[in-house]
């Protein structure tokens, strides 16, 4: 058994039930996002557990990481902060809102803030044009929205975890 | 009986507190229409009342969808049923409200459509981003395996159906329905080559039934009320009703179910309240951003919206995603903003595509920073035209969209951009 199966032994058998036992490759995904909620990003070691347990090589298991947008392979901010800047929202403000905040988190689109808390990233539309601006975040379990934000609701929010990281 | 006001069909929850509910969603009637299809239905029968409905698949190709579900090899088992909840093109945002607040009506269309094709197991395809939506919908299947509407030998008969949701990662591709199908299986979200189409080779090689939510939304009140009742919306060739995604420079964004062949003036003036401080409306994109620009002039504010018509004004009708741009907005700029859309899209499968798109994004880049020249313009029209029919999706095609009639219908904006004369630029507020 490995260390992932040991870890969410009961989580990866429900996830494997939703396929055909001879089509358990399916179950990728959902493993990657189990592996990517210790650390935010997948690991090598990750890659390698989920390649054994669903019988495919490591190889294949990386190009899913990197092929899709919401996976990692390197450590990020813990909440990666995700502003739709696509044309629908640009339309709306999304560059200056994009822009101001970036300004004033004092971190550049792509990057990471120093105490490693946070990063800012532009990304096409996630659906919620009518509620622009807006941005999501990942955080290392899950994602959320947050819509019609201005600059001081949007750096609120984000003054707040960073206090509760920093209280951790 | 199932409350329909007016012409809100799918989204009935604006109309009935706590929709998203399933005692209220079973005291309005909720799923009368599997129970009575399960119970006292033929299969063929159902895929019979959607087909005589006219319904047409709303996820942008608009295929009649009681035709698709005829198409099932009969001769190969099991078969599946995918709902399409990838909604990823720029300007759509309707499934996601479907999902959020009138989700029961959704899973009811998606398990009328695996009775009807006989599918035991049924999967929704979410993209990554709808992390919240996925969970929510978990546990509300779970509520309908409890309330033995989903599960074995349901309402005592021989059929079982399992539901399941399967998040993507964020991949637009994973929209099209065979790369989907591919993602679904564990692998990279690229097209398959086709035929052979999911019908015959779909889900684990096994045939598929492939179904936008809002398409499938559809089925269970036509189930219910029958597809002449059906018909009372919209046109002969697009009957029934379309949530249309309204944004961009309008002051009422939002989604409006509206009948089909409702015109683009009614959605963008009516209910959409104009433009705001007072600008002009200078162009549409009717399908998000794979759509070309319509000008936006009186003949084609005038158009119906249905499948037909927004073809003779020289666009698609698509997913309806109705992009509304103004007079401030200058087109050159936009068309950088799609190009790059589709260049981060693009799956890298096919060359035309991978390589089109990336030459693309330069000179469109070129052109919108004010370094390019006239014969960048050609060049970039040039390249268009050339990845147009070449691809094997239509991710290619839809990239070249904005790039062609743009500089086909707003030659000016692009002249000026390349102009020598820098006074002469337009700037844009990005
Ligand atoms: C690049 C691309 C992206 C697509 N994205 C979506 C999508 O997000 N949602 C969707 O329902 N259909 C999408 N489609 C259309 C699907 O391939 C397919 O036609 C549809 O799911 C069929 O369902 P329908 O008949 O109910 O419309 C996309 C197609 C292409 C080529
Ligand atoms: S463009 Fe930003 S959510 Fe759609």
């Amino acid at each position: 058994m490995t260390a992932l199966q040991d870890k969410h032994e009961k989580e990866i058998k429900h996830i494997l039930a939703k396929y055909p036992t001879d089509e358990k490759r399916s179950a990728v995904m959902p493993l990657l996002y189990i592996a990517q909620r210790k650390a935010g990003y997948v690991t090598k070691q990750d890659m390698l557990e989920i390649a054994e347990l669903l019988s495919i090589s490591t190889t294949e298991v990386a190009s899913i990481v990197g092929f899709y947008t919401l996976y990692h392979d390197k450590s990020g901010g813990k909440y990666r902060i995700q502003v739709c800047n696509d044309l629908p929202c640009a339309l709306r403000g999304s560059g200056q809102f994009l822009e101001e905040l970036c300004e004033n988190l004092g971190v550049q689109v792509g990057e990471t803030s120093s105490d490693g808390i946070l990063s800012v990233e532009a990304v096409m539309c996630l659906a919620a044009c009518d509620k622009a601006p807006m941005f999501q975040v990942q955080s290392h379990s899950d994602i959320s929205y947050h819509e019609n934000q201005t600059v001081e609701s949007a750096l609120q929010t984000i003054e707040k975890w960073r206090a509760e990281e920093t209280d951790k | 009986m199932s409350k329909v006001k007016g012409s809100r069909i799918l989204l009935r929850h604006r109309d009935i507190p706590k929709l998203d509910k399933l005692d209220v969603y079973l005291e309005d009637g909720g799923f009368e229409s599997f129970k009575k299809a399960v119970t006292k239905m033929k299969p063929d029968k159902v895929t019979e009342i959607v087909k005589d409905s006219g319904l047409r698949g709303r996820g942008g190709a608009g295929f009649p969808t009681g035709v698709k579900w005829s198409f099932i090899d009969a001769n190969n088992w099991p078969h599946y049923v995918v709902a399409n909840a990838d909604e990823s093109e720029p300007g759509t945002f309707k499934d996601r409200e479907i999902m959020e607040q009138n989700p029961y009506q959704f899973f009811e269309g998606v398990m009328l459509s695996a009775y009807a094709i006989q599918a035991n197991d049924a999967y929704i395809y979410l993209r990554g981003e709808f992390w919240d939506l996925a969970h929510e919908l978990d546990k509300k299947i779970k509520k309908l395996e409890k309330s033995g509407y989903l599960g074995k030998k349901l309402f005592g008969t021989d059929y079982s159906l399992n539901l399941y949701t399967h998040l993507g990662a964020g991949a637009y591709i994973c929209g099209e329905e065979t790369a989907l199908l591919e993602s679904m299986e564990g692998k990279l979200g690229q097209p398959r080559l086709r035929p052979p189409f999911p019908p015959s080779f779909g889900l684990f090689g096994k045939p598929t039934v492939v179904n936008n939510v809002e398409t499938l939304a559809n089925v269970p009140l036509i189930i219910e009320k029958g597809a002449k009742w059906y018909r009372k919306f919209g046109t002969e060739r697009s009957p029934g009703t379309k949530v249309f995604s309204l944004s961009g420079n309008v002051n009422k964004p939002g989604n409006y179910e509206l009948p089909l062949a409702s015109t683009f003036r009614e959605l963008i003036f009516k209910h959409g309240g104009g433009i705001p401080d007072g600008h002009a409306i200078k162009a549409i994109m009717a399908a998000g951003a794979s759509s070309s620009l319509i000008v936006a002039n009186d003949e084609a504010l005038d158009t119906p919206m249905d499948y037909e018509s927004v073809q003779n004004v020289g666009g698609m009708l698509g997913s309806a995603s109705v992009i509304v741009i103004d007079e401030t907005v200058d087109i050159s700029w936009l068309v950088n903003k799609t190009v790059h859309f589709f260049k981060h899209e693009s799956c890298g499968k096919c060359t035309p595509c991978r390589e089109g798109v990336f030459w693309m994004s330069h000179l469109t880049e070129r052109i919108d920073n004010g370094s390019g020249s006239r014969e960048d313009i050609v060049l970039l029209q040039d390249v268009a035209n050339n990845i147009q029919g070449k691809c094997l999706c239509a991710l290619g095609d839809f990239s070249t969209q904005a790039v062609v009639t743009g500089i086909e219908r707003f030659p000016e904006d692009f002249k000026a951009k390349v102009s020598p004369n820098q006074a002469a630029r337009i700037k844009i507020n990005e």
